[in-house]
């Protein structure tokens, strides 16, 4: 256990030392500092490239309207299940209290928006996760939009994009949301044996229980340079291991050498790869050369 | 009788004494012949698996081990798989598709292993791959909580047609350590959390999550292990006809819409 501590103290020390040099009568919002890199840059830069490291190219988390806005057809994006919201299932103390006020800071009503849009002109079912709703958790809520924007893609015969970011399990719902990772994946098997094309586009972070569901089943995996994609949480690791793990662990790239990620692809790109995917597995668009 | 709290059945399923998967294996199965390796890295022992016999009939058993003492436990890795222990567990499962026999999955896991090498392995994969191919298995699963079900380690021998769980096991979304660290920022208020999260099997029929409690001795399965595998085959064998009865298509679809309307949301 003290091993434990030690681990984290230096970690903190590693975080703070550096900026707090410089923090001297410096507003807080005016840099951000890149939890890849340590680096602190300017905020208003970070902005500019687009909530992107300038230094080491780690792509910081997006809300899920920002998302929307620089991934689909303007005008083409129609929501699914706008008004699900959270129950408590397990009366877990303060959680409906904190779900209320989440959702007034952040206008969403839970973690995902799904619906349909058109990327480029290809038409197809997307969901985004949104980090910014208790960490992005999986809870009923989350999982039953999943589920039926899987449900409406096999009906509507349209490939699932989905935009991962997430915490893990909800755990303020207990074991009911252990049980959407089981659901959620039964959904994505239904689709596959429709036949039809899901790809999903790891962003930061993807962690704990969707991880170990709908995030690793794609058919093809993207991810955003230096973001980070693991199951367990770091610190549990090193309180295992009692090691300060590399910083590369977990990142993007990490997945990728180990075989786990199909392409890193930049903010910018994106969607791009996303049209030319959908464009390659458009059964009208194929030619067909088996007459 | 008073009834027993979620924390007092923590202390029951801990106990070194409490039967465990190879003691139920034994006593409920015939024949049992382990069957190892995930054919692509190693075997991880912490997940045992294999084919025996059930009543006459041929069945696929996988399960997690807990050791009894420290030597056995260090060997099954404290019952916490690596990626390789589920995709045994995927290979065994599949072969038992193909040969048509029935798969029963033994839980009692503090959980996946949090490790770099299960990192590196793809634990999340290893896990999410399983939920997907257990959801469409085209034979009957049948899965039996007998300690702890430990979160997603559970879940990854936890997609079943029936789930059911031993009288004083568990099983959660986080250990309750972990959520009195989340609820109160305090990992030493683990008692309020255990009785917080709503983890025993009662909870877990209510919540619609398990389809069956199998009642175990006063004081707890090791007081008397051969009455505990009694009633475990006497469930097995109701549960197991039922299911084989069942057509493909109605099994899957039963099987899908199990976890499918598990939530509770406002609309």
């Amino acid at each position: 256990m003290e091993d434990l501590f030690k681990i984290v103290k230096s970690r903190v020390k590693i975080d703070i030392k550096s900026p707090k040099k410089n923090k001297v009568n410096i507003p807080s919002d005016l840099l951000f500092k890149c939890p890849r890199c340590q680096t602190a840059i300017f905020k208003e830069e970070f902005v500019n490239a687009g909530r992107i490291c300038t230094r080491c190219g780690y792509h910081s988390r997006l809300t899920a309207h920002q998302r929307l806005e620089i991934t689909v057809d303007k005008g083409t994006f129609v929501e699914y299940d706008a008004n699900l919201s959270s129950v408590n299932p397990i009366d877990f103390p303060g959680y409906d209290e904190k779900v209320k006020s989440l959702m007034t800071k952040t206008g969403l009503k839970d973690a995902i928006i799904t619906g349909e849009c058109e990327i480029r002109g290809e038409r197809c079912v997307i969901g985004i996760m949104d980090s910014h709703f208790m960490m992005a958790s999986m809870g009923s809520v989350v999982g039953e939009k999943i589920a039926r924007a899987f449900e409406r893609a096999i009906e509507k015969k349209l490939p699932v994009i989905l935009f991962t970011a997430s915490g893990g399990a909800r755990m303020q719902e207990g074991i009911v949301s252990l049980m959407q990772m089981a659901k959620t994946s039964g959904a994505v098997a239904l689709h596959s044996e429709a036949g039809l094309f899901y790809c999903t586009v790891l962003t930061d972070p993807t962690t704990g229980g969707v991880t170990a569901s709908f995030a690793s089943l794609g058919d093809i995996i993207l991810a955003e340079p230096k973001v980070l994609v693991g199951f367990a949480g770091r610190r549990v690791i090193e309180g295992t291991i009692k090691q300060r793990l590399p910083d590369e662990f977990q990142s993007a790239e990490f997945l990728k050498s180990h075989g786990f990620v199909d392409m890193i692809v930049e903010r910018k790109r994106m969607r791009h790869v996303l049209y030319r995917l959908l464009r390659f597995h458009k059964k009208e668009a194929i030619p067909d050369w088996t007459k | 009788m008073d009834k027993i709290t979620a924390w007092e059945k923590l202390s029951i399923i801990h106990n070194p004494k409490r039967p465990n998967a190879y003691d139920y294996i034994s006593n409920v199965f015939e024949h049992y012949y382990e069957m190892c390796g995930d054919r692509l890295y190693s075997d991880d022992r912490a997940i045992t698996g294999g084919i025996a016999t059930f009543q006459k009939l041929p069945v696929t058993v996988i399960a997690t081990v807990r050791g009894k003492n420290i030597e056995q436990n260090k060997e099954v890795n404290f019952s916490m798989a690596h990626p390789d222990g589920y995709r045994k567990a995927l290979r065994l499962a599949k072969q038992a598709e193909k040969f048509k026999r029935p798969v029963i999955c033994l839980i009692d896991t503090p959980g996946a292993y949090c490790g770099v090498q299960a990192e590196e392995r793809g634990q999340g994969e290893a896990i999410a791959r399983n939920l997907k191919e257990f959801m469409r298995l085209k034979t009957p699963i049948i899965s039996i909580v007998t300690g702890e079900g430990g979160s997603g380690g559970a879940l990854g021998l936890g997609v079943c047609d029936e789930l059911a769980m031993l009288e004083n096991a568990v099983y959660s979304v986080i250990s309750p350590r972990g959520a009195a660290n989340i609820l109160w920022r305090d990992p030493h208020k683990e008692k309020e959390a255990a009785n917080t999260m709503k983890i025993t099997a009662e909870d877990l029929m209510k919540l619609g999550v398990a389809d069956k409690i199998i009642s175990e001795p006063v004081g707890g399965a090791h007081n008397d292990v051969n009455l505990v595998c009694e009633n475990i085959v006497e469930y097995l064998f109701e549960s197991l006809k039922k299911n084989c009865k069942k057509s493909l298509e109605n099994l899957l679809e039963n099987r899908y819409n199990k976890f499918r309307k598990i939530g509770m949301f406002n609309e």
